[in-house]
């Protein structure tokens, strides 16, 4: 059977390219300590050799759109290209292709239906960059196949956070059960506090950093318990009004198991938003 | 009132770098095009399948043509819609970030809780 090498959950901050990129006076002054920590993060994956990329994240109104709406969705293709027009005119993001673990995507379908997830799937997906920034960040060779899983954290109704919790167990199990010798890795993107298009945006931190605290307290130590007691579809509001994306950092910790600590946790406090890296090796540290 | 509208307006402009820059320059002339060539697309479907019944009340057709990104907030159009959007049309306008900020002052106004976006 396959084995899961890494459970990676991050925050897919657009802005990092560009920053990390940029020279002279146009380089940002927080950038260098930016790379430096995504480096060590890069690191925690590089460290577990993996084979395939099982990536989880969420379509921004690129591919999907309100007149039809999937909840969770699993890419079933050869190749993706990926990043938009409007990711390009935004963030500076280059056009990127992937390469697709079709018969990962095909077993996750079939025994993800089975399992009780009425999964929609894509034969033609364009990922955008939910899952293009942390292969950036994470593997930016781009030499890995993919089997992108996308979530919706967006139009509601939405699923509730319990839902994405059993979602991350599901595809942990279901990785664990592909008759495979691959090591794959499992990786997803989410937000800690975010605000976007409404007044607390673009603040000089996250709209709210106590919730970031508490939110990286709960991933670090797996306290799926306490933050199920405390996150719901409304609370998530309070903190900022994009914060819903934490949902796919619960999903990653359904992943990595109850209880089950991060071997690796590190976060930076930027202008709107924090930062937060997670690395968790389920076979233990490499 | 259609949420739903406003955000396929806001989605299918920003999609389209000559549309963006068409609504930046005609801002009502492209919403008046707009709904009335473009709204009852049904976007995975030919043009021969369109819907029929799709419109803007005044308010929303006001509020587009007015670039009056506060209203859109109000109306409960999708925020990060909106924001990509108008980022596109006015961020050149502005020292780095200025634009961001200045949307965020505009809407300070705004408590919790936001208006409902769900569609």
């Amino acid at each position: 059977m396959a084995e899961v090498v890494a459970v990676i959950a991050s925050t897919h901050h657009p802005f990092y390219y560009r920053a990390s990129t940029a020279t002279g006076e146009e380089r940002p002054p927080f950038a260098d300590e930016w790379v430096r920590k995504v480096e060590a993060f890069r690191e925690t994956l590089t460290r577990a050799r993996p084979d395939v990329l099982v990536m989880v994240g969420s379509d921004h109104f690129h591919q999907l759109w309100l007149d039809n709406m999937p909840q969770f969705l699993v890419g079933k293709a050869p190749f993706y290209d990926a990043n938009f027009y409007n990711e390009e005119r935004e963030f500076g993001l280059p056009r990127m292709f992937f390469t697709g673990q079709e018969d990962l995507s095909s077993y996750i379908l079939r025994e993800g239906i089975d399992a009780g997830f009425d999964l929609a799937f894509s034969n033609e997906l364009r990922i955008d960059h939910s899952i293009t920034c942390p292969i950036i960040t994470l593997r930016p060779q781009n030499d890995l196949p993919i089997v992108p899983i996308y979530t919706n954290i967006f139009a509601p109704p939405l699923p509730r956070p319990s839902r994405f919790v059993q979602l991350g167990r599901t595809i942990r199990q279901l990785v664990e059960s592909w008759p495979s010798d691959q090591r794959v890795a499992i990786i997803g993107t989410g937000h800690l506090s975010l605000e976007l298009g409404g007044p607390r945006q673009f603040g000089p931190h996250g709209p709210d950093p106590e919730f970031d605290r508490k939110a990286v307290e709960w991933i670090s130590t797996g306290d799926l318990e306490g933050c199920l007691s405390e996150v719901t579809l409304d609370s998530l509001h309070l903190p900022g009004n994009a914060t819903h994306g934490f949902m796919d950092f619960m999903l990653m910790m359904g992943v990595a198991g109850e209880g089950r600590k991060a071997d690796y946790v590190d976060t930076y406090d930027l202008f709107h938003t924090m930062e937060a890296y997670f690395t968790w090796y389920p076979g233990g540290r490499p | 009132m259609s949420k739903y509208l406003l955000n396929k307006f806001l989605f299918t402009v920003d999609r389209d770098p000559e549309l963006v820059e068409r609504y930046r320059e005609e801002p009502r002339a492209t919403v008046e095009w707009w709904e009335s060539e473009y709204a009852n697309r049904i976007l995975g479907c030919h043009a021969g399948e369109s819907s029929t019944w799709l419109r803007f009340d005044d308010v929303e057709r006001e509020a587009l043509a007015a670039h009056d990104y506060p209203k859109l907030f109000e109306l409960g159009a999708h925020p990060f819609l909106t924001l990509t959007l108008f980022i596109a049309m006015f961020e050149r306008d502005h020292p780095p970030l200025g634009f961001q900020t200045e949307y965020a002052r505009r809407l300070s106004h705004m408590t919790l809780p936001y208006p409902d976006i769900a569609t």
